[in-house]
């Protein structure tokens, strides 16, 4: 798996794939994914709002709903939610296809005609992943804070100054700067996974199912223990 | 697939997403895109136990900086030194006093600015003379509680 991760770093450098390539992994990882995160982005505000409600109130300091909500989305629920998500939805289809070309012999038959499967179908969908995520991930924080703003304000009546003013106070730069480098390296996990889970696919239709499976459960696995060493280094 | 409508699809997601970025790290992260309009004053308390990077300065409760720095007095050793970075346009004279006070029983420390009437204003690098330093309330217990041991 490192020589695969060392291998696609060097086509990077040395030959990145066609921007055309890299725009339609893009629309596919990215703007594909924008309905679902938007969908949980909101629901997962909106949970935090009440939740964050309840227990703050008993403190009488509701006050500072937007500062929890806030703060739990940028750090850590925004980037891990948003490859989750990105994970179940783009990376098994990574997987999937590139499994179905290594079956199929496409692999074999690009490597024959000389054209490197890494320059064509591997740095491309690694472009298009580490750009993707970050974007994704700001979509989700802003769109979780909205909300948390909606329940916590709208339904459950805590003052919208209050919300906005202790969100900006209890944010910083270092807390959208780390989740934002989070959500990066979400994305080369997410990319590396699914492709090479795909490239060293197993034979048949079994395989490829066994190849998307451990993909999905293997990213997933990798995006929380990740999560965990990379706040404990960033913290 | 219509290379146009893959530009746009992929320009309006891009565009999305660095708008909410935008958002999070200039209105959130508090980036400043140009250094931002501030001046630096040097402060010496004899204690800020509780007060944190970032807390905010307040002239009559109106919020006019925020505490860029906490460090040991070089010299002595045994003091705390703040720099405060205040808005420009906002003129501190020379004998205000600042003060380390807390927003509510348990809420976080800020720095309290009280004008004084000296017409010598603060500049850049210019140092507060009168300082408060917090109140210390388990200590204030214990005198109550002992008598004066000190």
């Amino acid at each position: 798996m490192g020589h695969f991760l060392l291998h696609t770093l060097y086509a990077l450098v040395r030959q990145p794939g066609r921007p055309v390539h890299v725009l339609k992994q893009i629309r596919f990882i990215g703007a594909k994914s924008l309905f679902v995160i938007v969908l949980t982005a909101g629901f997962t505000g909106m949970v935090l709002g009440l939740q964050g409600y309840y227990t703050l109130a008993k403190f009488g300091s509701d006050g500072l709903l937007g500062a929890v909500v806030s703060l739990s989305l940028i750090r850590e629920l925004g980037p891990v939610l948003s490859a989750l998500m990105v994970t179940g939805r783009a990376g098994s289809a990574i997987t999937a296809e590139i499994g179905i070309m290594r079956i199929s012999e496409q692999i074999d038959a690009m490597e024959t005609m000389a054209l490197d499967p890494f320059k064509y179908l591997v740095s491309p969908k690694f472009i298009a992943a580490m750009i993707s995520l970050p974007l994704l991930c700001a979509i989700f924080d802003v769109v979780g804070i909205y909300g948390g703003w909606l329940v916590g304000v709208k339904l459950l009546g805590v003052n919208p100054g209050s919300y906005f003013t202790e969100m900006y106070r209890s944010v910083e730069w270092k807390d959208v700067w780390s989740g934002m480098v989070k959500s990066f390296s979400f994305g080369i996990i997410i990319a590396w996974v699914g492709c090479y889970k795909g490239y060293y696919a197993g034979h048949g239709a079994e395989g490829v199912s066994k190849a998307t499976t451990e993909s999905v459960v293997l990213a997933s696995v990798l995006v929380l223990v990740w999560d965990y060493f990379l706040t404990s280094i960033l913290l | 697939m219509n290379s146009a409508k893959l530009e746009l699809t992929v320009g309006i997601f891009m565009l999305i997403g660095i708008l909410c970025l935008g958002y999070l790290s200039i209105k959130l992260g508090k980036m400043e895109l140009l250094g931002g309009n501030y001046y630096r004053v040097v402060a010496r308390f004899d204690s800020v136990s509780g007060l944190k990077q970032g807390a905010r300065v307040e002239v009559a409760g109106v919020e006019v900086g925020a505490v860029e720095r906490i460090t040991l007095e070089k010299e002595s050793g045994d003091r705390a030194e703040l720099i405060l970075k205040i808005k420009d346009g906002v003129n501190l004279t020379d004998d205000v006093i600042a003060s380390v006070r807390t927003s509510g029983i348990i809420g976080d420390k800020f720095i309290k600015l009280k004008p004084g009437g000296s017409d010598q204003m603060l500049k850049e690098g210019s140092k507060i003379r009168e300082t408060e330093s917090a109140i210390d309330i388990e200590e204030l217990v214990s005198k109550f509680i002992h008598g004066n041991v000190d």
